[in-house]
């Protein structure tokens, strides 16, 4: 009988970025599911036409770039970075805002530096924040949980709205604050956090809709750190830091913001926490420094969220922290083994 | 006659532009070019201090003790530089406000103080004085065409204000290309004035590198006949 004469490696030989991507963009299903339920199917609108736009432009730098195609444009990456940003602006944002932040992303964020691997900051977070500070009316113009709308949106509408800008029920009805910016305008006009709570865009523990697709974002980053696509140290590190000082505000200082639970399922908490501060390529990687890059994150955005101009602070958190990361790695390098101090 | 002005015309004007390749008096250049009119205002009061200083500078140039030569450089161009900070302050005074700090600034401006050490201190007075001229333009051009390319795509406008710069008959100069812009406000601000250098210097750099590659090309396609 012939035996069958295997040799090493054994290993399948799968593309790890292609299969890490994927999964990526898989735990991220629950969260978008989530959105749909709650602000309307827009999303899906945006995130198609960020993807759409994502690819062409991927492929050209690449073309302009002398880079092989097939292997950069199916690894997955544009894609993510695609859907990252449309989940992260509002879901009703015009076509333009979306495409605007696409191209920035892929073109200066990514290919300016060199591509996959050598971007130093985050791509969908450069694009959000190139965005939020170039177009901050479209970029604060979000919808109320449909639960809350009169007329909730239906996808023709929404596609309307999107390319047009034109809309069957006047913009009140599609336009309302988030629970986070709410709670910043109502502090800011001496209201007493509690009080401000029972605004009907509140919900149980955090905004009314956002607690839900944070806690289903968190399901989804859970599945990540199962699959081993992330390790735990960032995302534990992130939300134990912002977890940490808002404790401490709230005993000492509860007039300032909300609770811990609130600053946790508000926002873009979740969607940092286990896709965006947990990018490989922008994030510390010694395990000491994750620690302290996810510790950073999680402290800087409580801090611009509360005291910075801007509702939500987790976009520039990263940002700041990605800037760090040279610094951070440099003194958490592990030891050798065996070496003397 | 060429022979002399010949370099110093094209090193001026690109091989060695001081926005360019320089990168000199970056303060300035990515603060104020966020108009057309402001970066041509602010770019001819330069080439004016260029101008003059690499003149005074190449006439005194024996007299001044090669010591004290950076604290000389420095009178000579704050001199100069107050007193195109008055003339504008009285000509073009609403444009002056605009420009604001940054007209006195000039007297920091590296590039000024480099070109009187490196040229106008060791040539005669026409060479000095066209070196002079020649950097301002090339220094100018650039600042002109970053603050165009800033100021249509942050405001989706061209020449806005030029009455500024041309007095009252010029208000209708401005084209306004998109009616009901939005603008974009992160051109307008610093991050857009670098990312917008960069891209120039890299526009500069594609096309010295094409035309090397066909220079190359036609050495080879010269030389092989004749080798053969």
């Amino acid at each position: 009988m012939p035996l069958s004469r295997l040799s090493s490696p054994f290993l399948a030989g799968t593309n790890r970025v292609t299969l890490q991507m994927l999964q990526l963009l898989f735990a991220l299903i629950p969260g978008v599911i989530a959105i749909v339920y709650f602000f309307g199917p827009s999303v899906l609108i945006n995130i198609t036409l960020a993807v759409v736009v994502a690819l062409l432009a991927e492929a050209l730098m690449l073309w302009l770039r002398n880079r092989p195609l097939k292997p950069f444009l199916t690894d997955g990456s544009a894609i993510v970075t695609a859907v990252l940003l449309a989940i992260a602006i509002p879901p009703l944002a015009p076509w333009w805002l979306t495409v605007t932040g696409i191209l920035f992303a892929i073109i200066f964020a990514k290919h300016l530096y060199g591509g996959l691997g050598y971007n130093p900051f985050n791509p969908a977070m450069i694009a959000y924040v190139l965005l939020l500070i170039s177009f901050p009316l479209e970029m604060t113009t979000w919808l109320p949980v449909s639960s809350l709308s009169e007329q909730p949106l239906d996808l023709s509408s929404a596609f309307q709205f999107i390319f047009n800008g034109q809309l069957t029920n006047s913009m009140d009805a599609v336009s309302g604050a988030t629970p986070l910016d709410a709670m910043k305008t109502q502090i800011g006009l001496h209201q007493i956090p509690v009080h401000v709570f029972q605004q009907p865009v509140f919900g149980l523990w955090g905004g009314k809709g956002w607690e839900w697709i944070n806690i289903w974002l968190a399901v989804g980053g859970a599945f990540l750190l199962y699959r081993r696509v992330i390790s735990w140290h960032i995302p534990v590190a992130m939300l134990a830091g912002l977890s940490a000082i808002s404790l401490m505000t709230w005993l000492v200082a509860p007039e300032i913001t909300g609770s811990p639970i609130f600053h946790l399922l508000s926002g873009g908490t979740m969607l940092g926490a286990f896709f965006i501060a947990t990018d490989p390529i922008t994030a510390s990687t010694t395990v000491k420094g994750k620690l302290v890059f996810g510790a950073g994150v999680g402290l800087l955005t409580y801090i611009i969220r509360i005291w910075g101009g801007y509702p939500d602070g987790v976009a520039f958190a990263v940002l700041i922290m990605n800037m760090l990361v040279p610094l951070i790695d440099y003194y958490t390098q592990p030891k050798v083994y065996g070496a003397v101090k | 006659m060429n022979d002399v002005y010949g370099p110093i015309i094209r090193d001026g004007l690109w091989k060695n532009n001081p926005a360019l390749v320089q990168l000199l008096g970056l303060c300035p250049l990515l603060a104020v070019s966020n108009t057309f009119i402001n970066g041509l205002g602010l770019g001819l009061a330069t080439t004016l201090t260029l101008v003059a200083s690499n003149g005074i500078v190449s006439l005194l140039r024996k007299q001044i003790p090669d010591e004290a030569r950076l604290p000389v450089f420095v009178m000579i161009i704050a001199s100069i530089v107050t007193a195109i900070e008055l003339s504008m302050n009285a000509w073009f005074h609403e444009l002056y406000l605009i420009l604001g700090i940054f007209i006195p600034l000039i007297v920091t401006n590296c590039a000024i103080t480099g070109r009187a050490e490196a040229f106008a201190a060791r040539n005669p007075v026409g060479p000095a004085i066209v070196d002079g001229l020649m950097m301002g333009i090339g220094f100018t051009a650039v600042l002109v065409l970053l603050g165009a390319m800033r100021e249509l795509i942050g405001q989706g406008t061209i020449l806005s204000e030029a009455h500024l710069m041309f007095g009252e008959g010029a208000r209708n100069l401005s084209i306004v290309l998109f009616e009901d812009y939005r603008g974009f406000l992160m051109v307008l601000l610093p991050p857009g004035a670098f990312i917008g250098l960069g891209l120039i210097v890299a526009l500069k750099n594609v096309i010295d590198t094409r035309q090397k590659a066909k220079q190359a090309k036609q050495v080879m396609t010269d030389t092989v006949p004749a080798s053969a």
